[in-house]
């Protein structure tokens, strides 16, 4: 059963009044990504970390903490565990938090969890005392063992980082709400806000999405679509939906009617 | 001496520190991380010299995730 829609969202004993998480990734540039994150209402935003050489266009940090939002660093990209600890404690080193979004992806393909190395790396990363919020597969017995080893979240994808193709399976998004002891936030696939108020129906206790805002033609105002979408499912989930019927059931009196 | 930085050869300074490291190379010393050898190099031993030939890398937050 869903909290009351007005609690905040609470990870590790950090209270967030926005339920909507979002990435930094794919924005065209720093102004567009500055609107978007006004308009998400977000307080919460995940960064990477990448060599500075390659650091074109940087002052993403500046720009996250001007608005008064919280980085969330991740390990994006990393193929193994080794990789994504060091990353994370690098992570912790440049931007000195504790938080980290988990990536340890299967190949470049599909960007798909590599569930094995990732409950390696979440349990090591536990044990050095890191936050941590794995970004894993849609199944609910992997969410339960990255919960187990300590980690401080779950967040199962709806489908494929960047494709947009929404909630595949909606039925174990629920199995893992209906289980998890920490909060599920749903993490990549959402393509529109359709999808992230399906993430909230289905009880997700957060959306994390980048792409379906930064990539969109407009990112401000997809961000604000976002942002309501995220309201919308949380105020649905806790209202109680009808149950589905098979046959109609009419809302008008059937007595009394025009007799001819 | 030699060391890799960011997977480029960079010849330094005999007893080149983290620190004189970035200075050298023009970069910036808040936001970063660096690594040596493949392990986390904590700012509290940016001030001790790198072994040679170390395999050197910085990073910085970015736009991503």
């Amino acid at each position: 059963m869903a909290d009351r829609p007005g609690e905040p969202l609470v990870i590790a004993g950090r209270a967030f009044g926005s339920r909507l998480i979002t990435g930094t990734g794919g924005s065209a540039n720093l102004e567009h990504l500055r609107a978007a994150l006004v308009a998400s209402g977000t307080e919460l935003t995940t960064v990477s970390l990448r060599r500075t050489s390659l650091a074109e266009g940087g002052g993403v940090l500046e720009t996250i903490r001007e608005l008064g939002i919280m980085p969330l660093p991740n390990t994006a990209g990393c193929l193994g565990a080794a990789e994504a600890v060091l990353t994370a404690q690098l992570a912790r080193e440049a931007l000195h938090t504790d938080w980290i979004k988990l990536e340890v992806i299967g190949d470049e393909k599909t960007l798909l969890p590599d569930a094995v190395a990732l409950v390696e790396a979440a349990e090591e990363l536990v044990a050095d005392g890191f936050t941590v919020l794995p970004y894993t597969n849609d199944d609910p017995i992997l969410a339960r063992r990255l919960a187990d080893v300590g980690c401080a979240a779950v967040m199962p994808a709806g489908s494929p980082i960047g494709t947009g193709l929404g909630i595949l399976n909606p039925h174990n998004i629920e199995l893992i709400v209906a289980q998890s002891p920490v909060p599920v936030i749903l993490d990549a696939g959402i393509g529109t806000a359709s999808d992230a108020a399906l993430a909230m129906e289905l009880g997700c206790d957060a959306v994390l999405l980048a792409s379906a805002v930064t990539r969109a033609a407009d990112p401000a105002a997809m961000a604000t679509a976002m942002r309501l979408a995220v309201e919308a499912g949380r105020l649905a989930r806790g209202a109680g939906r009808i149950p589905r019927r098979r046959w109609a059931i009419a809302s008008s009196p059937t007595e009394g009617r025009l007799q001819i | 001496m030699e060391l890799t930085v960011n997977g480029d050869d960079r010849q330094v300074l005999d007893g080149t520190s983290a620190q004189s490291l970035l200075e050298q190379l023009g970069l910036p010393d808040k936001g970063v991380a660096i690594a040596v050898n493949g392990a986390v190099h904590p700012r509290s031993r940016w001030d001790e010299a790198l072994p040679a030939c170390a395999d050197v890398e910085v990073l910085t937050a970015v736009q991503g995730g």
